[in-house]
This record gives structure tokens, C-alpha cells and sequence, in this order.
């Protein structure tokens, strides 16, 4: 790019660099680093300690187990919606993806009212739970409801416009050579879709595992039964116990830093089969 | 005969189609979408009209929440306002020059949309306490970041900073480079391509992450409260309010302050759908 009137000046360019990079080592790169120095900072033996306490095996459980019913549900919601919506010509579609989207401009906090407003002791459907003597609110299901709620729109964005813009012709050519609807499914659609549909499961887990505020409400904060990896750092940092609190805190990190390595494999690798609208 | 019948009978608002599977999919999508997502909303907002317009504007204007209002919606403004300068000079760096770990970079603004926010919200505090790396640069002069509205403003910027940077980038490469020369070949400088030619058609793609940047930091609440030192009527913020409501068991209270911030955020979302068919008609993408 020579200089000056099509391209900006060397010192110019750099300066700006220097900006870009300095703003992201400063709010991305120091936070963490920050996690993993904190967790480390009385030696790897004070680290692996911090796994040996039966609260934080238990909220790692916990958050495991939200993870592997929030996601599967989502996945299957992602599905569905994005085969009728796709696949099908209905009035409200429009409006129907845009309901789709609508946890992503809610507050957590306010994820996680809504359940307690729903199932909590002086809810609408508070009394009713009670009676059948079933916990739903500072109980897992809340905190799988709420982790749900949070989650819901992740896989199903993806998904719907990947298909919308494959169309039906692949579809309805297995259909004349005799498939059966769920065959031509299973062996057209999900291949077509399978990378958009990875792509969403990573950043929906992502998010389910790590969600803090919706959980927080729902959860009660009851040790080891209703405390979620995000909670339990919480409640370490809170006791001062800044190691085992950046402990766990590394693991989710490592987490973050996983997906977002996936993430990045995936666009690179199969960033055509991603968003073909994106590109030319 | 009746088999038959049946099978022919398709209950659908869909167009007919060879495709199978609409009354199965589209159900099973609504129904669960109604299940999770539209009922319990619909509780919220039947129980805050259970109080009127009136109750939650009591509720909204006493002190307190006020308060916490101005300084969610204020610092969240200011946050945005920084990621909307500094997306821009992010996105044109990672899009327009080369230079070494661009791709880290790259892959890395996305880390506040995968970082559990509790883990941001420890992080941060610890690098901005008085003993921490960032925050003992600025003690010596007598400034606090950590455990003042400071700090709540760090955390914003921090969970807002994609937004800006992944709507600008791909608008950034449409960006058509013989527009940029034949500003050049008519004879304006680099700075005035830059700024008329380039900067206008990039507005409505700054506007549109500097809202969903204010929209996402007004409800955030995991890496706040670490950071902020909640301290009612300077840095407690609206959300972290609407828990204090719950754990007294006062859900009308609560129902109100969520009703109020609903409302910011759907008007937000209002003037992002604005902006992007403004940008439709005017520039041909969003």
C-alpha cells in the first residue's frame, strides 16, 4: 500500500495498531492473564488443592450436569424450529424469529426473576409446586430452567438462516427417490447443517456453563447442592479464599479459551458451510 | 377410509409443501418457545401491571432505584461510547493492515462473549484493586478504580467491546476500495477519505454495536458487582437492585425495576432495528 493518499502514512498505520493492540492486551489479554496467576499464585500444589474440597467437586458436577440437559434441549428446540421455519412458507415468521432472539436483549438477572415470579414460594404457581412436594426455585430445576432461558437463542441463530438459505430441492430430491421424512433428515439436512450446528452447541455450552447472574437468583446459594462452578467462585472469592476461587476460575477460563479456539478453527476451516451469506 | 381421510387432512397454516414434518416441528418450536421464554416474561409484566403505571413510576422514582437507574444507564452510555471509538480502531486494524498475531487478536475479542462473567468480574477487580497490577499504577495518585463507579465503567467496556468490533468488520471488508480511490483520483487527502467517504457509510454499523454494547452492559451483572463495590446510591446498579428486592421478598418491587429495564432495553432494540433498515435503504446492507 504506498503512502499517502490510498493508504494511510507508516506512522499513521502504526500508531493505530499500537491503539487496537494495546486497547485488547489491556481489557482481554491482563484479565486473563490475571485468572491464571491469581490461581497459581501460591504454587501448583495450593492449585490442585482447591479440587479437593467436596463443594467444588459437587458445584463441577452440578454445572456438568445443567450443561448436558440445557444443551440437548436447546439443540433439539434449534431443530425443530429452524425445519419449520426453513423449510415452510407460514404467516409471523418474522415475528416468530425475532421471538427466537428475545433472551439475548433480557438481563440475567431478570432470567431468573421470571422463574422466581413463576415457581418462588410466593409465585403463581408457587402453591401448586408445593404441594406436590417438588423444589423447582433454590432447587436444580430452576437453575436448569434458568441456564435454558439464557442459552435458548444460541443454537437455533445459527441454524435457522444456514438452512433457510439451502433451501428444500435437496430435500425433496431424496423424497421422490423414495426416503422417508426422517431419513431424508438424518442423512441430507443434518450433514448439511452439521458445522453451523457445532458452531451454535459450542457457544450455547459456553454460555450455559459459565451463566452467573440468571443462576444466581434461581439457585439459593445451598453448598454443594445447588452451586454452580460460576457460584462457587462466588462464594471463595467472597470467603477470601482468592486461590480456590481462581482455581475454579481457571478451569472455566481454560474453558472460554477452548471454545474460542474452536470457534476459530471452525470459521476458518468451514467458513463457507458457516455463513454463506457472508461471503461471495 | 378414515385413515385416509385423516392423512389428507393437514392441519397447517403453512403453504402445501412435499416436505413432511411442519405440524411436528413447528409445534414442538412454539410450544417450547411459549414454555420457557414467552410465558414467564408474560408473568413479569402481569405482575408489574398488577401494580399500574403509577406503581412502578413510584417504585421507579424513589430515590434508590433511581439512583441505581442513573448509574446503570449512565455508565453504560459512557462504556458504550468508548467500545463505539475503539471498536472502530480495532476492526480497522484487524481488517485493513498486517501485522504480527493478528489472528490471535482477532480470535480473541470474542473472550467476554465465552468468559463466565463471575471470572471477568474476579479478574478484573484483582487487577484493579489498589494492589493490583493495573490498580497500583493509579493509587499513588490517589485515584480508585476497583469498588467505585470507576470500576463498574472498566467492567462495561470490558462486555461490550465485541459488539462494536464484530458489526463494524464485515462492513469494513464489503467496503468497496474503489470508492476510497476514486475520492482519492478526485483529488481529497487520506484524512478526508477516511472521514467523508469511508467514516459515514460505517455510522450505521458503530450505531448499531454501540446500542447493542449500552443494551447488554444495562442488564450485566456477574463482572459489575465483583468490581463495583455496591455502595447504594454511588455504585450500586440496577440489577444487582432487583436481587437486593428478591432476597426481602418483595417481588413487586423487583417486578417494577424489571419492567423499567425492559423497557430501556427493548427501546434500545427498537433503535437498532431503526438504524439497520435506515442503513438497508440507504447503503444496501445492514
Amino acid at each position: 500500500m504506498p503512502d499517502g493518499v490510498f493508504g494511510e502514512g507508516r506512522l499513521v498505520r502504526w500508531t493505530l495498531i499500537a491503539l487496537a493492540v494495546g486497547f485488547l492486551v489491556l481489557f482481554l489479554v491482563l484479565p486473563l492473564l490475571a485468572v491464571f496467576t491469581e490461581a497459581l499464585r501460591r504454587g501448583a500444589e495450593a492449585f490442585f488443592a482447591s479440587f479437593d474440597d467436596a463443594d467444588t467437586q459437587a458445584a463441577i458436577r452440578l454445572t456438568l450436569l445443567v450443561a448436558a440437559i440445557a444443551v440437548p434441549l436447546n439443540l433439539v428446540f434449534g431443530l425443530s424450529a429452524a425445519w419449520a421455519i426453513a423449510k415452510f412458507e407460514f404467516p409471523g415468521k418474522s415475528v416468530l424469529i425475532s421471538l427466537i432472539d428475545l433472551p439475548f436483549s433480557v438481563s440475567p438477572v431478570v432470567s431468573g426473576l421470571v422463574y422466581v415470579l413463576l415457581f418462588g414460594a410466593k409465585g403463581l404457581l408457587g402453591p401448586l409446586v408445593d404441594d406436590w412436594d417438588f423444589k423447582i426455585i433454590f432447587a436444580v430445576p430452576g437453575i436448569v430452567l434458568a441456564t435454558i432461558f439464557v442459552t435458548f437463542p444460541f443454537i437455533a441463530r445459527e441454524v435457522i438462516p444456514l438452512m433457510q438459505e439451502q433451501g428444500t430441492a435437496d430435500e425433496e430430491a431424496a423424497l421422490t427417490l423414495g426416503a422417508s421424512g426422517f431419513r431424508t433428515f438424518l442423512t441430507v439436512t443434518l450433514p448439511n447443517v452439521r458445522w453451523a450446528l457445532l458452531y451454535g452447541v459450542l457457544l450455547c455450552n459456553a454460555r450455559a456453563m459459565g451463566e452467573f447472574g440468571a443462576v444466581s437468583v434461581v439457585s439459593g446459594h445451598i453448598r454443594g447442592l445447588t452451586n454452580t462452578m460460576p457460584l462457587q467462585v462466588e462464594i471463595l472469592y467472597n470467603e477470601y479464599n482468592f486461590v480456590a476461587a481462581f482455581a475454579v476460575a481457571s478451569l472455566l477460563a481454560g474453558l472460554a479459551l477452548v471454545t474460542l479456539g474452536a470457534k476459530s478453527l471452525l470459521e476458518w476451516r468451514h467458513g463457507d458451510a458457516l455463513f454463506p451469506a457472508r461471503r461471495h | 377410509m378414515s385413515v385416509a381421510a385423516l392423512r389428507g387432512w393437514t392441519p397447517s397454516i403453512a403453504k402445501p409443501s412435499v416436505l413432511p414434518g411442519f405440524g411436528l416441528t413447528f409445534g414442538f418450536a412454539v410450544s417450547y418457545l411459549s414454555l420457557i421464554v414467552l410465558i414467564p416474561l408474560a408473568v413479569l409484566v402481569w405482575r408489574a401491571s398488577a401494580l399500574g403505571i403509577d406503581g412502578i413510576w413510584r417504585v421507579a422514582t424513589t430515590p434508590r432505584v433511581l439512583a441505581a437507574l442513573q448509574v446503570s444507564f449512565f455508565i453504560s452510555a459512557a462504556a458504550a461510547l468508548v467500545n463505539v471509538v475503539f471498536g472502530a480502531i480495532v476492526a480497522w486494524v484487524l481488517v485493513r493492515y498486517d501485522f504480527p498475531g493478528k489472528r490471535i487478536f482477532d480470535a480473541a475479542v470474542d473472550l467476554p462473549f465465552a468468559l463466565p462473567t463471575a471470572v471477568a468480574g474476579i479478574a478484573l477487580a484483582s487487577l484493579y484493586a489498589t494492589n493490583g497490577w493495573i490498580g497500583a499504577l493509579f493509587a499513588p495518585w490517589g485515584i480508585k478504580i476497583a469498588f467505585t463507579p470507576l470500576g463498574i465503567f472498566i467492567a462495561l467496556v470490558f462486555i461490550g467491546l465485541p459488539f462494536v468490533v464484530r458489526t463494524v468488520q464485515p462492513v469494513l471488508q464489503d467496503f468497496e476500495r474503489e470508492v476510497e480511490e476514486a475520492s482519492a483520483t478526485l483529488g481529497a487527502g487520506r484524512g478526508q477519505t477516511v472521514f467523508r467517504v469511508v467514516l459515514p457509510a460505517l455510522v450505521p454499523a458503530l450505531l448499531t454495536g454501540g446500542a447493542l454494547a449500552f443494551a447488554r452492559a444495562v442488564g450485566e451483572y456477574g463482572s459489575v458487582i465483583f468490581i463495583a463495590g455496591n455502595m447504594p446510591f454511588v455504585s450500586e446498579i440496577a440489577p444487582l437492585l432487583i436481587v437486593t428486592r428478591l432476597e426481602e421478598f418483595d417481588y413487586a418491587g423487583a417486578s417494577a425495576i424489571a419492567t423499567v429495564m425492559l423497557v430501556i432495553s427493548f427501546a434500545a432494540l427498537l433503535a437498532i432495528n431503526s438504524i439497520q433498515a435506515f442503513s438497508r435503504r440507504r447503503f444496501g446492507h445492514a
